[in-house]
């Protein structure tokens, strides 16, 4: 509904506030008349109506000066309404997750706004203050309103770069809820549910990008296996020792389907490849029967398309398993000595890994250390202690 | 229709500019106009050696932040919305450096009374 009425006034408060004047005027009138039949498309109506009447009396105003914005001090979370117009849900999602915007701002805007999640919610996610969180909200309301970020879905030649935002924004949602940088246990589950829920919006409503197909069956992937991320305890379980009959074989049954028919499409891009070497990963038997090889194949496709050094570094293990340790140590201090992952917790936390294989576990204990010195999260913690003490 | 600046940032002088790089900058309002803009107006500065800054009533010799990309110009343009100005500022010829796109909250050459 929210999304709805932001077509109306292209401005997100004054959306806001008339959305809040519906409810108001929608307990007054049902209590009086009952509730009619499609509640959702009365309160779209009248938000509507009252923006329509709010802007006429403040056209002019807005015209010469920017938006002058109100806190959102005591705002109630609004209900997802299951009359909201679907077009109007994806200019938001698009609006939110603009490129002119930080990514920051993309990913708590979209929280904030697509999701309805309350602004000290968000904070605590992020480790940030709520007033923090708040200013952070406001300043990129403040810039789509001054710079003039349009309310809509990009055409066809900026389509597939805008959606990568969206759908980067959606897995940086659905990572941070699976893995919490720091804080005593290692998945936070609302954030990952609402990621999937807005990867399966996006899906049904842009079915013909392969992409959005990719990130919604990775996004399924991780979800079928998180009951077994970690043990009862809240310890690290490596993916070895996970028990895979623990995992939503459905949710993955799902994910391999719309991998197939990404995969269709004539390159596949980042989010379809991750997806397929999760699935594989996800439908291996057991550990020892994982097809390595093929991984590698994506991985080398991935790198490809997607040059980043975290994802050179993904590739690393696989090269670790396919052609052994010795040609993943040496990748390992190839990046190592590249720079590009300095500070960046895995590098090490591989290095020492592989290091162990070999017997070197010297030099293993070293690279463990790095890593803690690294690392926040409390179970990741609790894993490398372990490590160190047994090597 | 909403008004942007665009801000040149250039690491190359202006005397060193290739030919083909003037002409396109002269070329630069046609094309903006063909693409649904407007092209309102644009300074084009002097190099920064030749800025004097003023800072609490004390004068240096060069421009007030020293930059390898140097402000070379800004233009003023009209533009549907962000994207569109994007897509505008995208067109500035540039060798080394980029563009800032910035809205305007006002623009006014003051006539003389």
């Amino acid at each position: 509904m929210l999304a709805a009425t932001v077509r109306v006034t292209r401005d997100l408060d004054a959306a806001q506030e008339s959305v809040q004047d519906a409810y108001v005027a929608a307990l007054q009138a049902w209590s009086r008349d009952g509730v009619p039949q499609r509640p959702g498309a009365w309160l779209t109506t009248v938000a509507r109506r009252n923006a329509l009447n709010a802007m006429a009396r403040r056209r002019t105003l807005r015209a010469k000066l920017p938006l002058l914005l109100e806190p959102e001090a005591g705002e109630m979370d609004e209900p997802r309404d299951v009359d909201e117009i679907p077009d109007d849900r994806l200019r938001l999602v698009f609006t939110c997750c603009h490129p002119a915007l930080s990514q920051e701002a993309q990913v708590a805007l979209t929280l904030r706004l697509v999701c309805g999640v309350a602004t000290a919610d968000i904070a605590h996610v992020f480790l940030v203050s709520e007033p923090t969180m708040a200013a952070r909200i406001t300043r990129a309301k403040r810039k789509i309103a001054a710079a003039g970020i349009p309310y809509a879905v990009p055409g066809p030649d900026d389509l597939p770069e805008r959606l990568d935002a969206v759908l980067t924004v959606l897995h940086l949602l659905s990572a941070t809820g699976h893995a919490a940088p720091t804080g005593e246990s290692l998945v936070r589950a609302d954030l990952a549910d609402r990621a999937l829920d807005l990867a399966r919006m996006l899906h049904a409503l842009v079915p013909s990008e392969p992409e959005a197909s990719g990130l919604l069956a990775l996004l399924l992937v991780h979800h079928a296996r998180r009951a077994t991320r970690t043990d009862a305890e809240g310890r690290l379980a490596l993916l070895e020792d996970q028990d895979r009959s623990a995992w939503d074989q459905a949710a993955i049954g799902e994910a391999d389907a719309l991998i197939v028919g990404a995969l269709r499409d004539a390159s596949a891009g980042r989010f379809t490849l991750q997806a397929a070497i999760a699935a594989l990963h996800a439908q291996a038997p057991s550990y020892d029967e994982t097809d390595w090889p093929q991984i590698l194949a994506l991985y080398d496709e991935l790198l490809r398309v997607w040059p980043a050094p975290v994802v050179a570094l993904n590739r690393v293990v696989a090269v670790a398993m396919v052609e052994g340790p010795e040609t993943g140590l040496a990748e390992v201090e190839q990046l190592e000595e590249e720079g590009a992952l300095a500070g960046y917790r895995y590098l090490p936390s591989t290095k020492a890994d592989l290091l162990r294989r070999l017997g070197r576990h010297e030099e293993a204990a070293d690279a463990y250390r790095e890593a803690l010195a690294l690392t926040e999260n409390a179970a990741e913690r609790a894993f490398l202690r372990h490590r160190l003490g047994g090597s | 229709m909403p008004q942007y600046a665009v801000l040149i940032y250039e690491r190359v002088a202006p005397d060193d500019l290739p030919a083909e790089v003037m002409q396109a900058h002269m070329a630069l309002p046609g094309r903006i106009a063909e693409a649904g803009g407007r092209t309102l107006a644009g300074l084009a500065l002097s190099e920064p050696s030749t800025a004097t800054s003023i800072r609490g009533g004390l004068l240096t010799d060069g421009p007030f932040v020293e930059t390898k990309e140097v402000l070379g110009g800004i233009f003023m343009i009209e533009a549907r919305d962000l994207d569109h100005a994007l897509e505008l500022a995208k067109m500035t010829p540039i060798v080394e450096g980029g563009v800032e796109v910035r809205p305007l909250i006002g623009f006014e050459v003051l006539e003389e009374s």
